[in-house]
């Protein structure tokens, strides 16, 4: 049912845990739907320094945040908010279609982060 | 991974090896259709009614009350449509659960689409119907009680004489699924009124692919499958003769040694249950406390979705199910978990583990062992686990 690499970043996901005094936080989803994604973000002059995440879901959510992570770190928020779904998901080598939505997930979880990032520090 | 350990005997059982012997001459010597009047033939009609009399005696019915099938979604089929549509003069009106499988479940609303109405009972918080709820439910269109015996996934049994009875007062036809119960529970259909009831060869250490209805005699019933003059012309097409067989043998085994199974599965589960209660906070068991199969346990393990639960159980050689979205298919959670009244987070994240025949203490014991770190895991990697750790 899933890639190789959707196992391997089930089973070893990256950059799991919190941030204290994250410079932007994202959550998404909800928990009668089954999928919560929280990402926290440290930003340096609007380069992403660290990123760590928090998931309640299945295999494929935790997966698309563990390689949505991956995407993002050492990038600019610029550079960030470019991230789609899509490219979540070739870069697991793909998805079963009904788990495509936890990437749209991951994608909103990223620009969520984001958005209070620039809310907190007044870049809007 | 070297370990590997079954606990999904609800999903399906393996073929026991005394089963397999009785099924496999009939694919290779035996193998003639029993509709031919020449002697493959007559040996092949012969395993067929002897194999119709060992479910009948397995059962407390009559031989001719048995009609094989390919199956419990056939037989359930069979059921509410052959009933529905054989007794329309009298009604149109079906009473059933709303934690029924969805054999039933799905052809109830297609009845509804061509105009018969369907009460679906409410569960308990334990997935038990209340007697009132059904006597109140008849009403003098009412033709069918359609209420399965024993619940795939939490394990609850229902009161099935007290609903026959109920069934015969009131000269309603009454079907039970007892798709689960056969090989755990006692079942004599004429002491419990039982008129019609639907089997499965293979949750029983049975072939896959066959099943059976029982039909007390004199039932008005339609045909589902139409074609040959097969089972008294009830129900069309070659016989799967070795299925047969297998189920003929498969529910022999299973009646006689009911006791000791109870014994064996009853101890096992206690343990399982008790260890994963006092090991894992923030654990809730689903079903009845005392009225569920012996083999079944059936958790909620707040903050964790199902799914990742079993991928991790999986990779620790443990097969087990899960009543969350994401393994049901759909975009809810089990409909047995919402009817006694569990919230969308929680039944995200429940665990059905049953036992059987060849597990052992020492299974439950790993199983004691790998769970609570998995769902630890788990929890640590939740959001929602977080504002539990602060105090929220």
């Amino acid at each position: 049912m899933y890639s190789e690499k959707v196992m391997d970043h089930f089973t070893s996901p990256r950059n799991v845990g919190e941030i204290e005094n994250a410079d932007g936080i994202g959550e998404v989803g909800n928990a009668k739907c089954g999928d919560i994604m929280k990402i926290y973000l440290k930003i340096e002059n609007d380069i992403i320094k660290d990123v760590k995440f928090k998931t309640f879901g299945c295999g494929a959510a935790v997966a698309t945040s563990s390689i949505a992570t991956e995407m993002i770190k050492g990038k600019t928020i610029e550079e960030a908010l470019k991230l789609t779904n899509k490219a979540v998901v070739e870069a697991l080598d793909g998805l079963p279609p009904q788990k495509i939505h936890c990437s749209v997930l991951a994608e909103e979880a990223v620009k969520a982060a984001i958005e209070d990032y620039k809310k907190k520090h007044n870049k809007q | 991974m070297n370990k590997r350990i079954y606990l999904d005997h609800s999903a399906t059982t393996k073929v026991k090896p005394e089963v397999l012997e009785e099924m496999l001459p009939v694919y290779t010597e035996y193998y003639g259709n029993p509709s031919s009047i020449y002697s493959f033939g007559r040996e092949a009609k012969k395993l067929v009614d002897q194999a119709r009399m060992r479910v009948a005696k397995a059962l407390g019915a009559l031989p001719e009350e048995i009609f094989f099938t390919a199956g419990g979604s056939e037989s359930d089929n069979w059921v509410l449509k052959g009933v529905s549509y054989a007794n329309k003069n009298r009604g149109n009106h079906i009473i059933t659960t709303s934690i029924e499988h969805h054999a039933v479940l799905h052809t109830c609303e297609q009845l509804e689409k061509e105009g018969f109405e369907v009460t679906y009972l409410p569960v308990d918080n334990y997935g038990m119907i209340r007697i009132e709820d059904l006597k109140a439910a008849i009403t003098d269109k009412t033709i069918l009680i359609s209420i399965m015996y024993a619940n795939n996934e939490i394990g609850t049994i229902q009161p099935i004489e007290e609903i026959g009875k109920i069934a015969k007062e009131r000269n309603i036809y009454f079907h039970t699924d007892a798709v689960q119960a056969i090989g755990n529970v006692k079942i004599d259909v004429k002491a419990q009124n039982i008129d019609m009831l639907s089997l499965s060869a293979h949750k029983f250490y049975g072939p896959k692919g066959v099943g059976a209805l029982y039909i007390r005699k004199g039932t008005k019933i339609a045909n589902l499958i139409t074609g040959g003059g097969q089972e008294r012309g009830r129900r069309a097409g070659t016989e799967n003769v070795p299925g047969i067989v297998g189920l003929g043998k498969a529910i022999e085994l299973a009646t006689e040694n009911i006791d000791s199974y109870n014994e064996k599965l009853l101890k096992l589960r206690t343990k399982l249950i008790n260890g994963v209660m006092e090991k894992i906070p923030y654990t809730r068991l689903n079903g009845h406390p005392e009225k569920r199969l012996p083999g079944n346990a059936n958790f909620c393990f707040e903050y964790i979705e199902g799914e990742s639960l079993l991928l991790n159980l999986d990779m620790k050689g443990i097969a087990a199910s899960s009543g969350s979205a994401c393994t049901s298919g759909s975009l809810d959670p089990s409909h047995v978990l919402l009817a006694i009244g569990l919230p969308h987070e929680i039944a995200h994240g429940s665990l059905r583990l049953t036992l059987g025949d060849e597990n052992t203490e020492e299974d439950v014991d790993y199983v004691l062992e790998v769970l609570p770190e998995i769902v630890q895991r788990l929890r640590d990697m939740s959001p929602l686990y977080e504002k539990v750790k602060g105090g929220k």
